[in-house]
């Protein structure tokens, strides 16, 4: 049967699909434009004028070890953002695909975190791990363990790690809870007459009907840590101490808007454009796969 | 292999009494199909011998052993659902090993295992491949073999045919009642369909609002039902049913719609039901008017429905051989002795004193 709609004359459509395209033109193509173009000049500090240099700025990029730093830091901090998240996630949806008493509210709690502003999970965090202020920081250092994330780099990072994988269980859960719930029950119970019991069954069967959804979770997940922590790092530890959590977004925002560097700071903002297309691509073409077959 | 004991096993879901009293002993190897129409508790009793239900009260005994309190896992049991439940991301090969696996078999043993099993079901070229690129009927061969596989104490078939259309039906209800004599192991049968029950069964119980209705072989249910649901629910066409009074002693029925029958030997009783099947009601100068509804030719034979001509109206089906010319009424002899009394009251069978 065939279910397109026909409209009658090109107006319809066009003023249908406006808004949309407006908004995409506006706030997408045209900065993107402008990065790429930006990112082919050298501008001075004072907006004063501009030079064409081409490829410059990304040949200094790719020579520059503060900037290949910064992406293996990304990568590092994507990954365990993801892993942490996914695990924590999958860990209390299966605790919730229980019978268990008061599970309505057990799993409305758990989707709660989804609902904050990234900078407002970072305060919640400073509140408890701040070596100053924070509830659990200032126990840490009556204590004698040396907590402070502002001095140590590993600790900084360990407070941006937890804070972002923290907003995203929640999205990691509600899926995950969806996918357990799409097993059929059946399935589950053949196992158990096969004699398959606790963490065995859940190796055997359970995980692996969940790894498209895993998957699926993973790609999210790494492009959230990669470009939607702004947020959180920034309100946390505006990327230091030093540059131990300067991820690449953090150092985009600091060359451009702090350092007045436009050229250095739009060819970065393109390499990452270029990753997500990469990542998109990938995703589509994988879960695309998986649909067919 | 093992003998299975229900005692007084009994299951609510919250005030809904599911199952009230079951109590029943199979012997080893033996072939129990339980029958029932839908809701009547059969899948909860096979869910609750699978472990897959806590009772709320009874015991079941394998083999000796009180099984009650352990977990599925424990049991030794092989179960084939009503939709395979394959697992679906693993092939046929490894489906049927996933329970020796975990019983921790050598490889060549469990290699050994599949492959005497697959060969059994015809399953040799299939071993590599996944559910999801099988015929429904091959499933269902996979997951007899699944079950076959284990060598366990005890099969539970819970409607394993239901999903398969007629033809592939009628063909697997054959291999299985082959493969569970060859194989010997002890086994529940679940279905609604009363032409399985027949042929798999060495007995069947009927169940009828979570109640025991009866326990017999299929002949015998076939030829003395307990009661009138029984009678009704076996054999096809279904029993007709006529109203009457037990007169002359207790050795004739008065039916209302008018003609005596007289019985071999005397009933007590008063008010009763005569039951009487299709295939024992014969075209005759003298019996039962009828008001002939709606002729089926079935080819060997013809099946006439009507109604009782005059105020009790029971509607009635008879099975004729050959065909029949289109008829307005048909006057019908019961064959006495083949017919059934029931207490009109009670439902139950009343046999002949003495």
């Amino acid at each position: 049967m065939d279910r397109r709609t026909v409209f009658n004359g090109r107006l319809l459509p066009v003023v249908l699909l406006l808004p949309q395209l407006l908004l995409t033109l506006f706030f997408f193509y045209w900065p993107a434009g402008e990065a790429v173009w930006s990112s082919l000049t050298t501008q001075d500090a004072f907006g004063q004028g501009w030079v064409f240099v081409g490829l410059d700025n990304f040949q200094d990029l790719f020579s520059d070890p503060l900037y290949l730093d910064s992406i293996v830091r990304t990568v590092f901090f994507c990954l365990t953002v993801s892993v942490v998240a996914i695990s924590l996630a999958l860990a209390l949806a299966v605790f919730a695909d229980r019978q268990i008493a008061g599970r309505g509210v057990y799993r409305t709690l758990l989707i709660w975190p989804y609902a904050i502003a990234p900078a407002m999970s970072a305060v919640l965090f400073l509140f408890v791990l701040n070596p100053r202020v924070g509830l659990l920081g200032r126990w840490l250092n009556r204590h004698g363990v040396a907590w402070d994330y502002t001095l140590n780099g590993s600790q900084a990072m360990l407070m941006v790690v937890s804070a972002s994988a923290w907003k995203q269980v929640s999205y990691d859960f509600i899926f995950f809870l969806a996918g357990l719930q799409s097993i059929p029950r059946a399935v589950i119970e053949a196992a158990r007459m096969d004699g398959a019991k606790g963490w065995r069954r859940f190796r055997t069967i359970t995980f692996p009907l969940l790894s498209p959804t895993t998957f699926f979770l993973l790609v999210v997940n790494v492009v959230y840590a990669a470009f939607d922590t702004f947020g959180t790092i920034y309100a946390l530890t505006q990327g230091g101490p030093g540059k131990d959590t300067e991820t690449l977004v953090i150092k985009v925002f600091r060359d451009g808007v702090i350092n007045q560097d436009i050229g250095s700071s739009s060819a970065q903002s393109v390499v990452l454009m270029l990753g997500v297309i990469l990542i998109t691509a990938v995703q589509f073409r994988f879960m695309g796969r998986r649909t067919l077959s | 292999m093992a003998t299975l004991d229900i005692e007084g096993l009994r299951k609510s879901f919250g005030v809904t009494e599911v199952l009230r009293q079951i109590d029943l002993s199979l012997i080893d190897g033996e072939m129990l199909v339980i029958v029932g129409a839908s809701g009547c508790g059969k899948s909860t009793l096979l869910r609750l011998v699978a472990g897959l239900e806590q009772p709320t009260a009874g015991r079941i005994v394998i083999g000796g052993r009180d099984v009650t309190a352990f977990d599925p896992s424990e049991r030794d049991i092989a179960m084939v659902f009503q939709n395979y439940a394959l697992y679906p991301h693993m092939s046929v090969f490894d489906n049927m090993a996933y329970g020796l696996r975990i019983r921790g078999l050598s490889r060549g043993e469990i290699a050994r295992k599949v492959e005497q099993a697959a060969a059994m079901l015809g399953l040799d070229d299939l071993l590599a491949r996944k559910p999801r690129q099988l015929s429904g009927g091959q499933r269902q061969r996979v997951a007899m073999g699944r079950a076959i596989v284990r060598d366990p104490k005890l099969f539970l078939f819970d409607e394993p045919l239901s999903n398969l259309d007629a033809k592939l039906r009628v063909q697997m209800r054959a291999e299985i009642r082959k493969l569970q004599r060859r194989l010997g192991v002890t086994s529940l049968y679940v279905t609604h369909d009363q032409v399985e029950a027949m042929t798999l069964g060495d007995r069947l119980l009927i169940l009828h609002e979570g109640r025991p209705a009866q326990l017999a072989t299929p002949m015998e249910v076939f030829e003395h039902p307990a009661d009138t649901y029984v009678a009704g629910f076996v054999g096809s066409p279904t029993m007709n049913f006529l109203q009457g009074r037990l007169v002359q002693d207790g050795t004739a029925v008065a039916l209302d719609a008018g003609p005596l029958v007289q019985l071999q030997g005397r009933r007590a009783g008063d008010a009763v039901m005569l039951g009487i099947r299709p295939e024992h009601l014969t075209p005759d100068a003298q019996g039962l008017m009828l008001a002939v509804d709606l002729i089926e030719p079935l080819g060997s034979e013809t099946l006439v429905h009507g109604r009782v001509t005059g105020a009790s109206g029971e509607t009635i089906t008879v099975k004729i051989a050959g065909a029949v010319a289109p008829v307005e009424t048909l006057t019908v002899h019961l064959q006495a002795d083949h017919a059934h009394i029931f207490d009109a009251r009670t439902g139950k069978r009343i046999d002949p004193t003495g």
